[in-house]
């Protein structure tokens, strides 16, 4: 009897036999004053997570709507659909999810560090960002906003009447969690490097993070000040975005992009960070071209700050400054090319495995790069004259932000998944997502660039007829997007309690945050390491870590 | 067997008709647009194609043989390295040269171009013809003529697009902004706005007549309006009584205005400007914002008295008063 109750699954639950972060205490209020940085991670993983379920569901009932080319619901609840998706899908999810997620998780972990710099801090960013998630979520409940994400003045600031003002909040509240982080982070990169572990040792994943949070600091107050002035302007009046008395609604644009297009960097750096790693697990080769790899984030981060004009080519923008702008967007594309040719070239003569996280990778890079060169679309001044504005737009963001920055987060997400959680998942059903999500990301998002040429225009709820074939291919691709997201979700929730024992480097790989059990200690590291060769060095030739 | 070969043929151009890749081909500048987009297109293409071949190639080549095989290291090569910077950046270099080009041709409008004026309003159009005739989200062009139109907003930021010209332009409050094209096929094409601006944003939307130059002559002659934009805004003028001021004489409360467009005038703190489009309208809705050095400022804004088409039709009044009007606008 008792052998029959042993084979049923779920009785014999498997536990780590160690004291970890997970297991050390499992009251709420463990949680909810941890400064932990492995919690506040896990925090934030379960935050934006929410947030990803609600902007993606706000993302369904759009793609249903442009089934038809009358529409489905009214014009206002469709224009209040995407203004939603946008805002928090961009602020809420892409913003934070690798930097909050994994690099709050991982930084320490990858530099042999007990926590953050400023744990306190570190939690206070997480409690900032409930609060504007709060007001944003407020905003979605007490009617919507209908500005679209980018709150174009005037409308946003005499013209809509939506509830432009909480939602500005929202996006301004949680930009001090950013800046938050950012800072963290930095500290936490200069100043707790575990011994031995120099510059040019470090993994590229803290390269990256290092770039982002200079964007999160450089770039992040600028979005803070235009949503106060926005609320200013629209509670007071005051008349800066007003051309009646004197304003200028096209100096929003400035400020608004001179944030936002940073903060595509913001979402795709992080990224490209995890891809390093990535790339390198699964062929267990050193990258090629460290340095490349390294230095061109930090070109991506500081060129991101002189491009957003590009944003803003048919606003009647002088012919110089559209050419100035237009020749620094071609030369940030570089960075990423040489990014993606050395993850390329890292694959050469490598020792190739398969597993999902590899499977996410390599869609990244297929995807990175057709969002990439789709970039020189926009970047050209004659062809961006066209394209502007419409679904070809639509398409490019999204294979630079759905293709790239999500694909790169699921991939870490399952590469470090045995880490966070001690367990594993099923690889099959991982892999098997995996493919389900390109194949319907593509077929959602290729018809809206020949959507876009054709001519049709973002943000209308109702098109022309003649458009809605392609229409229907990228609804019905959304739905098996839509599909191939939850999958994950239940795998992931499944192996948290039931998933077999992950061990602490099921991957082989190299990097500290192996080197430790999984699920870490609370104090991550028993006794602090000290690291005595190059970051990827699977084949051994820079000399041998050792402990103590 | 033809059979077959046939209904192959007839279902692709079936396809084709159903999935173009590009919208009508109907300006001067559409076809030099569309060969840099297929240029991009085919480089795209090309990219991906070398980027997925390598990877599935190294993908099948190196494939993991046994559970603990460590491949030896590879150097960091810095001829690669510098060939897939310098050749990326040369192409990027080509293609910038290549649209900037095209892109500062198209954004002179030929002398000889017929101007022609465009209000964005939620959410409809407001075309005006300098003979006078008021279009709402339909504007009649002759083929084969350059247009340019000069464009503001009553409210919101719009944008004007045709995408059978390839052209497009923000429409924002309180600025003029230009765009021109010139028409090449005969036919109805799109008219979108392309910059959100609230709830019926995707009906503001119209269409492009474009006529052969017989057919657009009887199309204007058709037209009930006798008056011409210059007379409307003359007739708006002596109603809003601006002349009792601007009398035409230098003795007048407020400068004389026959002749003036186009000149430099000179302001109060030195700097000179010249009397355009911009500077008239600002005149007319933000008068003590222009410090005139023999005026004083008592000039009361018209403001909400007069719309966005009305300033235009004053413009094209004050535009067509030559010297030799003076006497005529100071009856």
């Amino acid at each position: 009897m008792s052998t029959v109750i042993a084979e049923m699954p779920g009785h014999e639950l498997p536990t780590e036999s160690h004291v970890n972060y997970l297991n050390v205490d499992h009251s709420v209020k463990s949680w909810l004053l941890t400064v932990d940085h492995k919690r506040i991670a896990i925090l934030y993983l379960i935050s934006i997570t929410l947030m990803f379920f609600v902007g993606g569901f706000f993302a369904v009932l759009m793609r249903l709507n442009l089934i038809e080319p009358q529409g489905l619901v009214a014009p206002e609840t469709y224009n209040k659909l995407f203004t939603m998706h946008g805002v928090i899908m961009v602020f809420f999810f892409l913003v934070p999810s690798i930097p909050a997620t994994l690099g709050n998780f991982l930084v320490p972990l990858m530099i042999g560090a007990r926590d953050l710099a400023f744990p306190r801090i570190n939690l206070l960013s997480w409690y900032i960002y409930i609060i504007g998630a709060a007001f944003t979520l407020y905003a979605v409940i007490s009617g919507g906003v209908d500005t679209g994400w980018t709150f174009y003045t005037p409308y946003s600031s005499t013209f809509a009447h939506s509830q432009v003002i909480p939602t500005a909040l929202g996006v301004f509240i949680t930009g001090f969690s950013s800046i938050l982080t950012g800072l963290n982070f930095i500290v936490t990169i200069h100043k707790m490097r575990a011994p031995g572990l120099t510059w040019f040792r470090l993994p590229l994943f803290i390269w990256a993070m290092y770039a982002t949070s200079i964007i999160f600091i450089l770039g992040t107050p600028v979005i803070a000040i235009t949503m106060f002035l926005l609320g200013l302007e629209r509670l007071l009046h005051i008349g800066i975005f007003d051309p009646a008395i004197g304003g200028d609604p096209i100096l929003f644009q400035h400020m608004f992009w001179f944030y936002s297009h940073p903060a595509v960097y913001i979402m795709i750096l992080p990224g490209m960070g995890v891809m390093s790693e990535l790339i390198t697990a699964f062929s267990r080769k050193r990258i090629f071209g460290y340095t490349f790899v390294a230095f061109s984030s930090f070109a991506i981060a500081i060129i991101s700050f002189l491009v957003w004009g590009h944003h803003m080519f048919v606003t009647g923008q002088s012919v110089y400054a559209g050419l100035i702008f237009s020749v620094l967007s071609f030369l940030v594309a570089i960075p990423s090319a040489i990014k993606v040719f050395n993850w390329t070239a890292t694959l050469y003569k490598g020792s190739i495995s398969y597993e999902a996280p590899m499977l996410y990778a390599l869609g990244f890079i297929g995807l990175f790069t057709m969002g990439g060169l789709t970039g020189l679309f926009l970047a050209s001044l004659a062809t961006d004259v066209h394209l502007n504005g419409t679904y070809f737009i639509v398409a490019h963001f999204h294979y630079i932000m759905v293709g790239g920055a999500v694909m790169a987060y699921l991939g870490g997400l399952h590469f470090w998944w045995p880490k966070i959680t001690g367990r594993l998942y099923p690889d099959a059903w991982a892999r098997f997502a995996a493919l389900v999500i390109f194949v319907g990301f593509n077929l959602t998002f290729f018809p809206q660039f020949v959507l876009g040429y054709l001519g049709m225009p973002r943000r209308y709820a109702v098109y022309p007829g003649e458009f809605q074939v392609l229409n229907v291919m990228s609804s019905a691709g959304a739905s098996i997007l839509g599909v191939g997201y939850l999958i994950p979700l239940i795998y992931f929730i499944w192996s948290f309690k039931y998933g077999p024992i992950a061990g602490p480097n099921p991957w082989g790989a190299k990097g500290l945050e192996w080197t430790t059990p999984s699920p870490p200690p609370t104090e991550n590291f028993t006794e602090i390491p000290i690291v005595t060769e190059d970051a990827y060095d699977y084949a051994g030739t820079t000399g041998r870590r050792t402990h103590g | 067997m033809t059979g077959l070969v046939q209904f192959g043929l007839g279902f692709l151009a079936q396809m084709a008709a159903m999935l173009p890749l590009h919208p009508p081909t109907a300006s001067t500048i559409a076809e030099n647009v569309d060969l840099l987009y297929y240029f991009l297109t085919v480089l795209t293409l090309f990219f991906t194609a070398l980027i997925f071949g390598t990877i599935f190639f190294f993908m099948v080549k190196f494939h993991r043989q046994s559970p603990d095989e460590i491949p030896a290291d590879t150097q960091t090569h810095l001829f690669l390295e510098l060939t897939w910077t310098i050749i990326p950046t040369l192409i990027t270099f080509v293609i910038f040269v290549w649209a900037s080009v095209l892109y500062v041709q198209n954004s002179r409008p030929p002398a000889s171009s017929t101007e022609m004026f465009v209000v964005g309003k939620q959410w409809m159009w407001h075309i005006q013809h300098p003979e006078g005739i008021r279009e709402i989200n339909e504007m009649h062009v002759p083929v084969g003529q350059p247009i340019k139109l000069t464009m503001t907003s009553e409210d919101v930021i719009h944008d004007f697009y045709i995408p059978a010209f390839r052209v497009k332009k923000d429409v924002t409050p309180g600025r003029y902004s230009s765009l021109w094209f010139q028409a090449t096929e005969v036919g109805t094409y799109h008219l979108f706005c392309a910059q959100y601006c609230g709830t019926d944003h995707s009906e503001m939307i119209g269409w492009v007549y474009v006529m052969s130059p017989t057919d657009y002559a009887a199309w204007l002659a058709g037209g009930s309006k006798s008056e011409s934009m210059a007379q409307m805004g003359g007739r708006l003028f002596s109603q809003l009584g601006c002349q009792s001021c601007h009398t035409g004489e230098s003795s007048g409360r407020g400068p004389s205005l026959a002749g003036i467009y186009g000149t430099s005038e000179r302001m109060r703190d030195g700097s000179a400007r010249t009397v355009d489009d911009v500077l008239i309208r600002q005149a007319i809705v933000n008068p003590n914002s222009i410090a005139l050095p023999n005026y004083p400022p008592i000039m009361p804004t018209f403001q909400g008295q007069v719309n966005e088409e009305q300033v235009l039709q004053l413009i094209a009044y004050v535009k067509s008063l030559g010297p030799e009007e003076r006497t005529m606008s100071s009856k």
